[in-house]
């Protein structure tokens, strides 16, 4: 049991990490599509702007969810502790 | 599962390893110069398929360019286009049975990232001579040198993480669902990993436009900044 006690709980913080951190770029996700949604109702001519800028802007916003993605592989994969 | 941070090695010339990423990098660039050759061989004033298609993806990057650095994009035009079309063809690799994407591989996005780090200084130093480009650091008071200094490792990071994190984590939830579910269940993960993958290298390419943009700077001699017929079509 103490033995692969680093693991285990590398295990469940990298669980923890991905979870916790996925919390934040939702809720942004979810208001940048809400505020595109909202745009394009208003002005429908400037979709292939509005939405062409959506998709760049959602990429950079679960860039944020990727990095705990990329820190939950190295606990994984690459901890110093094991 | 396999360790998405390390990369075997599959035989060596001489004593230098040689993996999987850099085999497919290599055949890449063959495909991408070969095609490029063979299709710019003989140019003519009305163009063959392959000709319009080469000067609609040239004429795209150069409007790109030339929005976001309000310059002339002549100089900046192969490094962004090779950095484009490079990143777009490897991030869709995975669609060739057994192949991985390189750019799912740390070191091919570290590589890219610091050829774009070393153009930003290189475009930085030609464009405001060294003593200019060192001053650019001391923007907008002297205070900021350490965070200036800061800001070019971190967004040069980012820049390699960013790209990384996409591409691997599209290729690792592919796998982790066909090894749960079956055969063709993660097919429309793969649709969308081909949507992630063209937005990825996008935003490598602004990214890398905006950086050697800012590097530059705005000067007044801007030749050739209005001919209309490279405008940004109207989506």
């Amino acid at each position: 049991m103490t033995d692969n006690l680093v693991e285990i709980v590398s295990i469940i913080s990298a669980a923890l990490a991905v979870g916790m951190g996925a919390i934040g770029p939702a809720l942004g996700e979810g208001r940048a599509v809400a505020a595109a949604m909202d745009a394009i109702a208003r002005q429908p001519e400037a979709a292939g702007t509005i939405s062409r800028t959506l998709f760049v802007g959602l990429a950079m916003i679960e860039t944020m969810a990727i990095y705990t993605l990329v820190i939950a592989l190295l606990v994984l994969f690459a901890n110093p502790f094991v | 599962m396999e360790n998405p941070l390390s990369a075997e090695p599959l035989f060596h010339i001489g004593p230098v390893p040689i993996a999987e990423p850099v085999l497919v990098t290599w055949a890449l660039m063959a495909v991408l110069v070969g095609l490029s050759a063979r299709a710019t061989r003989r140019l003519s004033v009305h163009p063959g398929k392959a000709q319009a298609l080469l000067e609609l993806v040239v004429t795209t990057l150069d409007a790109q360019i030339r929005d976001t650095m309000n310059r002339d994009p002549a100089p900046f035009r192969a490094l962004i286009g090779g950095i484009f079309l490079y990143v777009l063809l490897a991030n869709w690799m995975s669609l060739v049975p057994g192949l991985e994407p390189p750019t799912a591989h740390v070191e091919t996005d570290a590589a890219l990232a610091l050829i774009v780090f070393a153009a930003t200084v290189y475009h930085g130093i030609t464009g405001r001579g060294l003593k200019g480009y060192l001053a650019t650091f001391a923007e907008p008071s002297w205070v900021m040198i350490p965070l200036n200094l800061v800001e070019q490792i971190t967004r040069t990071f980012s820049l390699i993480v960013r790209l990384f994190g996409n591409v691997m984590s599209g290729v690792f939830i592919v796998g982790i669902v066909l090894a749960l579910a079956g055969l063709f269940v993660p097919i429309p993960l793969m649709a969308l990993e081909l949507l992630t993958g063209a937005v990825q290298a996008y935003i490598f390419a602004i990214l890398a436009t905006v950086f050697i943009g800012a590097a530059v700077g705005d000067d007044a001699d801007r030749p050739s900044i209005d001919t209309p017929d490279t405008q940004d079509p109207p989506p």
